[in-house]
């Protein structure tokens, strides 16, 4: 029996205003979809299109960015600059094949807890209509086309007591410069 | 003592790096006479037969550049890999999937028919003739390598020892390199023989460069006579520099023409071509969603400029929803 | 110097005064009725009469025209001087004799009553020749074509401090004299009512004997100028003391309807005071002050019950607010603390509605928290006053604090009656007989469990507490956040009340939300003691979250140093690389996700930190 898929969307919320109305739906008993994993950044600022990237890449169904209202933000003009990343990232997305609706940024100031529990009902319910991104099966489906040789090379090297098994495997590498795959 | 042995083999590759050899000039009589070259297949003639005779590890040093995206360059990587005691990642496609890469944006069925069909200088009378992975006649079978669905960097199918990064490595990288093997002197495994600081520490232009920069707009080379003392960025230029290592001697902005990346990123960044965009956007003038995307018009090909040379290393690699297995 | 000799007093002054003013420094009192600080001599009335004797030749002259001069004699009141004064006072009571001024004039000097009598006459005889408006300037009977356009009532005794006062100081001239000798009165030009008359009302304030209608000069209500303390109950004038404890207890003149600042002119102000204390050229200034802590104490608004129409305010003439009331039951107020109707009634039945603009889905959803307290306050003061039955409609009574619900329960001792129900609408329009000409209340008694008209006299609307109308302008200034009501918000309810988000900004009072007096100086004074802390300590503790650059790593390629609102980032020449001051940095981080190379770090906030939150937060289904 399989489960049904729920999504798993990772939310980036600026500490002052996005985490405190995140805060206040709490505080105020508000039920709401489970699906958002939340990390707490200082600011929209902050927020690395690296970090997006990484989390879909990871697994995440859709990421969503919490931050001040334009002219509101706590350190003056982070949101904007986040604004500005977050326009080029939709169309770099879009090329990427990656459906629109996965990727979302909000303004939510501290007293709206309101539109916290709005936003994340209408995101999963969106992202569920989708279906999963699932990018780290898809990263196995593609490699899968180096499994057949990988076996030949595993195969040819126990014959001859090659005691190099690590090699021919479309792995991970040492360097600091590959994200894990794994 | 018996001369190191050493290979140079191309996967997907321009033949670029294979130049860059040649071009160490006079030095490169001098890694003739040190070395024992024992596979260069666009210099000399050696068969598969005889890698394969090799012992393990017999080869010094293998320089393997291009990307890796056919059956028989995979075959390659993994036979290279037992052969050689190091395996280095010669040049930006190998380093990290380099133009070929690019590939990675459209279905291999859409490339194929392309080539071999809706190409404006086939002249084969359009008879859409596609090459078969197998064929037998005369009691004899061939068979011909099958291209990948996807293009990967050389890391991505085995395990590499160092990295050269380029398109191509510059002379001096090269050098630092082989030298480096011949002496013994080796860098810690995985390492990049290439500074951990983006160009514009050594570009002269950084002189020129405001503190300041603010985009109103975005200029393709093509579309100004660029000033060649003065920062392209600080003329709405793209220019990857601030993303790109050093270590190329800023042959490109000397030469007028803004830095496109070849080098790749530093150790501290996870994907190059985000991290251009992120400090190029943050700093885009305007506040508003329509006068901001007014100027990032100027970027007609997001993944074309950022990942130029790096899309397979990138973090998602490749378009999502393409086939993992296409026709 | 000059050395006069007055009532056998030596003086010594200065050249320039007149003997009249001599003597009132003197404190000799001689009587005038054409004299005032703000006009210069005029000499018309003759009251002030003194026997001047100088060079051995004695004569009988004006003091208020007469300059002093070395050896001078005067007499103020001499038999003589007080003969003509007695003369004066009578022939001017025979022309108005119903002028207070003269009649205590009159009983100052000892003329017991005025011997000359007024014309009367009889009607069938008038031939219109006017001879009596000459004697008096309204006649007895009025015939049809007396002209209307003369200013002066019965009453006018030419003394021309009306014309002079609005010609030379209010400087527009409206008035002026027409006619010779027993023909000259004050009139407007062309007898035409005036056009340039600015119902400033100078002239009937300044007219001895009150004889100036102003609506003869300009057939107009003149506007008042409502007091804005007095929340439009009672008048001001331009220059005026805001509300008896204002700090500083100065008043203040009022540009829009200053007579200096319309025409020029007037300034009777300046002249009249005493340490010359009034300065009509001072202008707005902008003074800056660098401070390193600040306390928004801003305050609130009070609700607008226009927005409530079915409570009627501004309909029915007797439907008033809470804080109009506080003013009505004042003894400083507008009517000395009585409390009336607008027509001067005294009410016999009041009804206070409370949360007027507070849990209202319509209008604002929170509770106003004071109103409950200041309702029954109302209640036992109008009681108190006006022995009226008073009707309190409440949802519920929210009496916290000390001595709070015990108060509560004076009131229902004391025969207050208390309506559970919020109340629907007041009307005017009766259904019985009892209700004619009263307000009627509609409510629904949720304790009784029906609905309710309860017809009552006057009704009083509590009405609630709102931020103030420019609050999101203020919060932008300090870059502060508002709660969901618009009031501003505090970093934590319960941990941190007085602070707000942005380090050295601290909120006290109902901008912070609705509180009473004794809760808004326990947060004052929590506000002040956390800005002391500030200010003692000498040094400012700071989040450790703030950005670092790799400076082996860095390439200096500037990208960063655009990016911090702060400028926290600065170019190091010397090393051709980037800095961060550390004192400045306010923990962002857009510097660090921006930076091409990777060479900016956070503290607390690093890459590697987040990574592994993402990896982590991925890790489970």
């Amino acid at each position: 029996m399989s489960k049904e898929w729920k999504p798993r969307i990772v939310a980036f919320f600026c500490n002052w205003c996005t985490y405190t109305a995140a805060d206040l739906a709490g505080v105020s008993r508000m039920k709401y979809a489970a699906n958002t994993r939340v990390i707490r950044l200082m600011c929209s600022g902050r927020v690395d299109p690296q970090f997006i990237l990484d989390a879909l890449s990871k697994g995440a169904d859709g990421v969503l960015i919490g931050g001040c209202h334009p002219g509101d933000c706590h350190y003056v003009e982070g949101n904007y600059k986040m604004l500005r990343r977050f326009q080029m990232l939709k169309r770099m997305l879009k090329e990427f094949g990656i459906e629109e609706e996965r990727l979302r940024l909000e303004w939510i100031s501290a007293a709206e807890g309101e539109k916290v529990k709005r936003v994340i009902n209408e995101m999963v319910a969106q992202v569920q209509k989708l279906g999963p991104l699932g990018i780290p099966a898809k990263f196995r489906e593609w490699d899968k086309e180096m499994e057949h040789f990988a076996a030949q090379v595993a195969a040819n090297e126990a014959a001859s007591g090659c005691a190099c098994a690590e090699h021919g495997q479309p792995t991970a590498q040492a360097n600091k410069m590959e994200a894990a795959h794994a | 003592m018996p001369k190191p042995k050493v290979a140079f083999y191309w996967c997907a590759s321009c033949g670029g790096c294979e130049e860059t050899v040649v071009d160490l000039a006079e030095d490169i009589l001098g890694v003739v006479e040190a070395v024992d070259i024992v596979l260069w297949p666009v210099a000399m003639d050696f068969k598969y037969k005889d890698i394969e005779a090799m012992p393990d590890k017999s080869i010094t040093a293998t320089l393997l550049n291009g990307a890796i995206r056919s059956t028989e360059q995979e075959e390659m990587a993994h036979l290279l890999r037992r052969k050689s005691q190091f395996l280095i990642a010669y040049g930006s496609c190998a380093v990290s999937g380099g133009i070929p890469s690019l590939a990675n944006q459209f279905p291999r069925e859409q490339i194929l028919k392309f080539n071999y069909e809706d190409a404006p200088t086939l002249g084969n009378g359009g008879q859409k003739t596609r090459p078969q992975l197998k064929f037998a006649e005369a009691g004899r079978e061939v068979s011909l390598p099958e291209l990948h669905n996807v293009v990967r960097s050389l890391d991505q199918v085995v395990e590499v020892d160092y990295y050269v990064p380029g398109c191509p490595p510059t002379p001096n990288i090269t050098k630092a390199a082989i030298t480096a093997l011949l002496e013994g002197k080796l860098p810690p495994k995985g390492s990049v023989v290439a500074p951990d600081i983006a160009l514009c520490d050594e570009c002269p232009r950084k002189k020129s460069k405001p503190t300041d920069v603010s985009f109103t707009e975005f200029k393709r080379p093509h579309q100004l006579l660029a000033d060649p003392e003065l920062c392209f960025l600080a003329q709405s230029v793209l220019c990857m520099g601030p993303a790109t290592r050093s270590g190329c001697g800023s042959q490109c902005t000397t030469g007028n023409m803004p830095c496109t990346g070849c080098f790749g990123p530093t150790s501290r960044v996870r994907d190059q071509g985000l991290k251009i965009m992120s400090s190029v956007c943050a700093n885009v003038a305007p506040k508003e969603e329509g006068d901001i995307n007014k100027v990032l018009a100027g970027i007609p090909d997001p993944i074309g400029t950022f990942y130029r040379y790096g899309l397979a290393k990138s973090l998602l690699r490749r378009k999502v929803n393409l086939p993992a297995n296409g026709k | 110097m000059v050395k006069l000799v007055i009532n056998g007093k030596e003086i010594t002054t200065e050249k320039e005064n007149t003997v009249l003013e001599v003597a009132r420094a003197a404190g000799i009192d001689i009587p005038t009725l054409c004299s005032h600080e703000s006009l210069p001599p005029y000499g018309s009335c003759r009251f002030c009469i003194v026997e001047v004797t100088q060079r051995g030749r004695t004569r009988m002259q004006t003091s208020c025209t007469l300059p002093v001069a070395e050896g001078m004699e005067i007499k103020t009141h001499s038999e003589r001087v007080m003969k003509i004064r007695k003369i004066l006072v009578e022939l001017m009571l025979a022309r108005c004799p119903e002028s207070e001024v003269l009649r205590n004039m009159a009983r100052e000097i000892g003329v017991p009553h005025c011997r000359f009598e007024r014309v009367r006459g009889d009607k069938s005889l008038c031939h219109t020749c006017q001879a009596c408006t000459l004697v008096e300037q309204m006649p007895m009977h009025a015939p049809a074509d007396v002209p209307s356009t003369f200013v002066g009532r019965s009453g006018c005794i030419l003394c021309g401090m009306c014309v002079r006062l609005c010609d030379d100081v209010m400087k527009i001239g409206a008035l002026g004299f027409e006619g010779r000798g027993m023909r000259r009165r004050v009139t407007t030009p062309f007898r035409e009512p005036s056009e340039f008359c600015i119902t400033c009302g100078a002239c009937t304030a300044i007219c001895p004997t009150g004889a100036i209608e102003l609506l003869r000069v300009r057939p107009q209500e003149p506007q008042p100028i409502p007091s804005e303390f007095e929340l439009g109950l009672a008048n001001r004038k331009p220059i005026h003391l805001p509300f008896p404890q204002a700090v500083p207890r100065v008043p203040i003149i009022d540009p829009a309807t200053c007579v200096n600042f319309m025409t020029g002119g007037c300034k009777v102000c300046e002249d009249n005071c005493q340490v010359q204390a009034i300065d009509h050229t001072q202008q707005d200034r902008i003074q800056e002050v660098d401070v390193g802590t600040v306390i928004v104490a801003t305050g609130f608004k009070t609700f607008d019950p226009k927005r409530t129409p079915y409570y009627g305010y501004g309909v029915f003439p007797n439907v008033y607010t809470a804080l109009e009331v506080e003013r009505l039951v004042n003894a400083s107020g507008p009517t000395g603390g009585e409390v009336t109707l607008r027509d001067g009634r005294a009410p016999k039945s009041i009804g206070i509605i409370h949360c007027v603009g507070s849990r209202d889905n319509k209008t604002n959803r929170w509770c106003s928290r004071v109103c409950c307290m200041y309702s029954l306050k109302l209640a036992h003061l109008l009681k108190e006053h006006t022995e009226a039955e008073l009707y309190n409609f409440y949802i519920d009574m929210r009496t916290p604090g000390k001595s709070y619900d015990e108060f509560y329960g004076k009131l229902l001792e004391e025969g207050v009656h208390f309506i559970r129900g919020r109340v629907g609408e007041v009307t005017d329009w009766a259904m019985t007989p009892e209700e004619e000409g009263k307000l009627v209340i509609r409510v629904e008694d949720t304790l009784a469990g029906f609905v309710r008209r309860i017809p009552v006299d006057m009704v009083v609307l509590s009405t609630g507490l709102e931020p103030q109308a420019d609050a999101q302008e203020v919060r932008r200034l300090f870059n502060m956040s508002c709660g969901s009501e618009g009031f501003f918000l505090e970093r934590h309810p319960k941990l941190a009340p007085v602070n707000t988000f942005t380090d050295g900004v601290f909120l006290a009072g109902a901008c912070q939300g609705p509180r009473d007096i004794p809760d808004t100086v326990a947060q004052a004074g929590a506000a002040a003691a956390e800005a002391m802390v500030l200010i003692d300590k000498g040094y400012v503790e700071q989040e450790p979250n703030t950005a670092y650059i790799l400076e082996q790593e860095c390439s200096g390629c500037k990208s960063c140093i655009p990016l911090c609102p702060y400028t926290a980032i600065a170019f190091d020449e010397a090393k051709q690389k980037a800095a961060i001051n550390e004192a400045l940095c306010k923990g962002c981080g857009t510097c660090v996700a921006s930076c091409p190379s990777g060479s900016i770090a956070q503290r607390l906030f690093e890459d590697d930190e987040v990574f592994s939150e993402i990896k982590g937060v991925l890790a489970y289904e």
